[in-house]
């Protein structure tokens, strides 16, 4: 029985058709589809989370200068407090991101409406933390009952003099946290960019979305574009400031890292004001480079080539040593990658730079162009679950500009992919796997059949491939290391590697019990 | 202690009717305690002659959860004891939610005394979600008395009930006692009214004919027995508690099928 069978042989007649379509092998020269963002099956054991997870969680959580108030009971607050690692400083020592504020709705605010104690949330917010900006994000109950959060919104706008945005993301919308990514992005869209026609943009400027900055990816990235002379004008939403957001409109390009999370912006922004978008992909030694390449001819000037040049020069000599010493001990260990919606494809050039090769990768809750390339956009039905989150209509603003002539848009678009993105299914070789929305029990059955020596995945199933003697990174936190971005952020990496997979106790998985025979015999 | 729902379609007449067989019922010397389940708080009114009440979720948010029972349970006619869960504004809130936290904090604050003969709760028009049909999940009430007429609209909302019912019947036991006919004068409506009855495998308990004096006596916020207690309608009250008070027959319905239904109005209702 060939590995699909094999696992699919355990499912029955439903989940079997349900979930036959979001597992495949990677063949030469073929043209593959998959099946993604669909409703998990109830009891199955997804690693997924919630509309609410992905506004809150992944988007606008990591604002530092925004006070984000979690209207519902106090649970989907207080675990997503703090949880994703995203970094952020600020100049002012003003940060909002270590905070976690709720609205602790009680059963009478159920009975009676919750608006009531979110306009006294915002009220008591204001009064203490004076923030300049607060953005609120529904959880389940809000929307059974109705609370209009988007009126108490502008009524705290006017009476505060505040920016008030309020987000619709009840944990039940959509399939997964994917509806959340976009519902905060057509938030952010429609209240923030474009907010601000004054602050000065340096010359080279672009806007860094879909970074988060967990484990400080943003600030490796940052470092590496401010070295070679771009102006960083804002970062969605890692180390992100609505301050600076309301001034992205005005960069000359959005560097897109994560596809999924951010495209809505990229390509919003560029219909209303004909911001260009490169997606690029600052994990990986050579992706990185490649990026840092692709944004040098975007511009053109030989300045700026030159410096790129010399940039990745002086950042390669001083890591050199230590990625070859690294690569050395990880040349020929397989990697096994299940995260959101894009770690699972830039990994790949990470660990193909140490030697390391894929044999499964997966997405959570990724759409068919993560995987498949935007070209298949138009070929993805619209379904009940994806008419449900707000499609925004997005004419061209006054302050349109297009800083690209036709001809030389038509150029970049072949030489260095602008605005397309190729999907993950591409950067795979033949034999390898690609499984949307992997299970509990998918993990382990892979685990039995392709043998990898490292799974890399998130807290919910870690535990399960450790115990199994597998070692686990997570993706999502780096499991309180990183940088794993850019140059730096590959060294760091690799040694986290090394260290887990030569850790002295993989060699006490088995127990005493199992090997000594008087213990046996006893 | 039985304990009695009262359902029926909006504006029916299931809190006038409530309260007039409830003080047919107080008269017959029964102890007796009526919980409106209605956000408007409206259900108690003939009974303690006017809207004298603080509902128990009003108290709730502004005491917390330290209340006394006598804070939201008042006597009023024939000492009858009166609770009103009360509820959010319309538009606002979760008025079902309400009234599952209501029914469980008067059971903690014992207002289901020992000597109490009935329970009657008079619940909010159609059971419109979970919270409506607690009175009916859980074994609350075991029996459920639906207040229609001879329109169109209040029978299929009491085919929609008797849809409830029967979903609970099993879990809960609750059952149905019969339909209250509360006469609107549209043709043949007593009959029509039975054959329904009939088919859902239970009876129109009573028929109470329509009266100028209810209205009389709503406007005087009392109960028709205790504002003119001599008259014909306060007769037809005591008929119909009587005919409660000594109710033998529950069943599970049995719903029509929304075509039986329709056929059973051409037969009756068109025939005069």
């Amino acid at each position: 029985m060939d590995i699909k069978s094999a696992i699919l042989s355990k499912y029955n007649a439903k989940v079997f058709k349900s979930r036959k379509d979001h597992i495949l092998e990677i063949e030469a020269d073929q043209t593959q589809s998959i099946a993604a963002n669909t409703r998990a099956i109830p009891g199955i054991m997804t690693n997924r989370g919630c509309c609410y997870a992905g506004c809150k969680g992944v988007v606008v959580g990591p604002l530092k200068d925004t006070c984000v108030i979690t209207h519902g009971p106090i649970g989907c607050g207080f675990y997503t407090w703090g949880t994703r690692r995203n970094k952020a400083k600020s100049a002012d020592g003003r940060n909002f991101i270590q905070y976690c504020f709720s609205t602790d709705m009680q059963e009478p605010d159920i009975v009676f409406g919750g608006d009531k104690k979110l306009k006294a949330a915002i009220d008591e917010a204001v009064e203490i933390f004076k923030p300049k900006h607060v953005m609120i994000c529904s959880t389940c109950p809000v929307g059974l009952i109705g609370d209009d959060i988007h009126a108490v919104a502008a009524a705290a706008e006017k009476e505060h003099g505040i920016t008030c945005l309020a987000f619709s993301c009840e944990g039940y919308k959509g399939v997964s946290q994917s509806g959340g990514h976009h519902i905060a992005n057509n938030g952010l869209m429609k209240k923030i960019i474009g907010a601000d026609d004054q602050s000065p943009i340096g010359q080279y400027s672009v806007n860094l979305l879909g970074e988060y900055n967990i484990g400080g990816d943003g600030w490796e990235t940052e470092r590496i574009l401010k070295k070679i002379g771009y102006h960083v004008v804002s970062v969605f939403t890692g180390d992100g400031s609505v301050e600076d957001i309301s001034k992205s409109h005005r960069a000359d390009l959005n560097l897109v890292q994560c596809h999924r999370s951010i495209n809505y912006v990229a390509e919003m922004m560029l219909q209303a004001y004909g911001t260009n978008w490169l997606k690029v992909n600052f994990v990986g030694l050579k992706a990185t480079i490649e990026s840092l390449r692709n944004l040098a001819e975007f511009f053109g000037a030989s300045e700026l080539k030159d410096r790129t040049e010399e940039v990745i020069s002086e950042e390669m000599a001083l890591i050199e040593e230590d990625i070859a010493r690294y690569r050395q001990r990880l040349t020929g260990r397989k990697a096994a990658l299940f995260v959101g919606g894009s770690r699972s494809h830039h990994y790949q050039e990470l660990l193909s730079d140490l030697g390391v090769e894929t044999v499964l990768a997966g997405y959570e809750f990724a759409h068919r162009d993560d995987y498949e390339g935007r070209e298949i956009i138009n070929q993805i039905k619209e379904d009940a679950d994806s008419k449900n989150i707000e499609s925004l209509v997005i004419e061209k603003d006054k302050r349109y500009r297009a800083i690209l002539t036709p001809e030389r848009y038509e150029e970049l678009k072949k030489s260095i992919g602008l605005e397309q993105y190729s999907g993950l299914m591409r950067q795979m070789k033949d034999g390898a796997w690609v499984v949307d929305d992997l299970n509990h029990f998918e993990t382990e059955e892979f685990v039995k059949l392709l043998k990898p020596d490292i799974f890399f995945s998130g807290i919910k199933d870690k535990f399960i491939i450790q115990k199994s003697g597998l070692l686990s990174r997570q993706l999502h936190s780096y499991d309180y290391s990183g940088p794993y971005s850019g140059f730096k952020g590959a060294v760091i990496f690799a040694r986290d590697l090394v260290m887990g997979l030569e850790a002295p106790a993989w060699k006490l998985v088995t127990p005493p019990w199992k090997k000594k025979k008087e213990l046996l015999d006893a | 202690m039985r304990q009695v729902a009262i359902y029926g379609k909006g504006g029916i007449g299931k809190s006038t009717t409530t309260q007039n067989l409830n003080a047919g019922l107080g008269e017959m010397g029964k102890k007796i305690m009526i919980v409106g389940c209605d956000p408007k708080a409206d259900s108690t009114r003939l009974i303690l002659g006017g809207l004298a009440q603080e509902t128990v979720l009003d108290t709730l948010r502004e005491e917390g959860e330290d209340i006394d029972l006598d804070q939201v349970l008042k006597e009023g006619f024939s000492h009858i004891r009166c609770v009103e869960s009360g509820g959010p504004e319309p538009g606002v809130g979760c008025a079902g939610r309400g009234i599952i936290t209501s029914i469980g904090l008067l059971e903690r604050l014992g207002a289901y005394s020992d000597d109490l003969d009935y329970v009657f709760y008079d619940v909010l028009g159609d059971v419109v979600c979970g919270g409506f049909a607690m009175p009916i999940r859980e074994g609350k009430a075991q029996e459920i008395y639906i207040v229609c007429s001879g329109e169109m609209m209040a029978l299929y909302a009491a085919n929609n009930i008797s849809k409830g019912i029967r979903k609970y019947a099993n879990t809960g036991g609750v059952r149905l006692g019969g339909l209250i006919c509360n006469s609107r004068n549209v043709d043949g409506e007593a009959e029509l009214v039975k054959a329904v009855a009939k088919e859902l495998g239970t009876q129109m308990i009573h028929f109470v004919p329509r009266d100028n004096m209810v209205q009389k006596a709503e406007i005087n916020k009392k109960t028709v027995i205790e504002f003119e207690p001599t008259c014909g309608q306060a007769d037809q009250y005591r008929a119909l508690a009587k005919k409660i008070d000594s109710n033998d027959m529950f069943v599970i319905p049995k719903p029509l099928a929304q075509e039986r239904l329709e056929s059973l109005l051409m037969e009756h209702g068109l025939v005069a």
